[in-house]
């Protein structure tokens, strides 16, 4: 089997990957997308540390199922919000929306 | 050293699946482009679920993230039409998060490799047990009275609040 680093390596590119595109992009819908790697990387450690430590323990596939919940969740909301803000200001890039500026 | 068979080889399609479809989505300027990468390092990501025997996780990366939440993103960029092809595609400071993302990696590489946190991560001959929690007893973990009932109820009220709250958000105040 594949050890356990070349996983946590792999996840942690994505997960790098994914902070890059959470900071740089100006689309908020880029940026959620962004945000979904990295959930789904983490869910990658998440699992591979239950398979390769405690694999007749539940605990690890039941954290990472509840990451599911919360990533559908965040993007249900999200995408409700930018759809919001785009009806209202016919932009999603995160710059425009300045409302809350001082 | 690395035996080559199936599941080594596996492991390498799906890591490209994987990093290359989570550049796709940071790189690519149509945001359509974009969701279907996204779609790509998530399939990715549901191959490494079945290599590290969850076939359950796996089933779920592909009907709640491809199934739900990239079919949900790309609505939003139709429904956002204006701004799916943008000629900048990033912000002035996208260096600095260039920076940062790679320090991060850097960061966590060397934590990974080298024994930082202790060597939980990284020792190399680990016994792995063949002994694997079967789907059957992570239902029976989320439903009884002693081990996750009560997360599994407070996930599914969240679950509906979210629903709610995304038709109120969305929704055409005006008609």
């Amino acid at each position: 089997m594949v050890p356990l680093w070349m996983y946590l390596i792999v996840a942690a590119i994505v997960f790098c990957i994914g902070v890059y595109g959470v900071l740089s992009r100006r689309n908020a819908v880029a940026i959620l997308m962004s945000v979904e790697l990295m959930l789904s990387s983490v869910n990658i450690n998440l699992i591979a540390f239950w398979r390769y430590t405690a694999p007749e323990n539940m605990a690890g596939q039941v954290f990472a199922a509840f990451v599911f919940v919360i990533a559908a969740a965040e993007a249900a909301v999200g995408l409700a919000i930018i759809i919001s803000i785009y009806r209202n200001r016919r932009s999603v890039i995160v710059e425009d929306v300045n409302l809350l500026r001082g | 050293m690395l035996e080559l068979n199936a599941a080594t080889i596996a492991f390498f399609i799906f890591s490209i699946f994987l990093v290359g479809g989570a550049l796709g989505v940071v790189t690519s300027s149509n945001l359509i482009h974009g969701a279907l990468y996204l779609i790509i390092s998530l399939f990715g990501g549901a191959g490494f679920f079945v290599l590290l025997s969850a076939p359950f996780m796996a089933a779920v990366q592909v009907l709640v993230y491809i199934g739900a939440i990239a079919v949900l993103i790309i609505f939003a960029v139709m429904l956002t039409r204006s701004m799916t092809r943008m000629t900048e595609v990033y912000n002035r400071q996208w260096w600095l998060s260039a920076l940062a993302g790679a320090l991060l990696l850097l960061m966590l590489v060397v934590g990974v490799i080298l024994p930082v946190w202790g060597n939980g991560g990284a020792r190399p001959n680990m016994p792995i047990s063949d002994i694997v929690a079967t789907t059957e007893a992570l239902g029976v973990a989320f439903v009884s009275g002693d081990q996750y009932v009560l997360p599994f109820e407070v996930a599914s009220l969240l679950l509906t609040g979210v629903m709610i709250g995304a038709i109120v958000l969305a929704r055409d105040t005006e008609s």
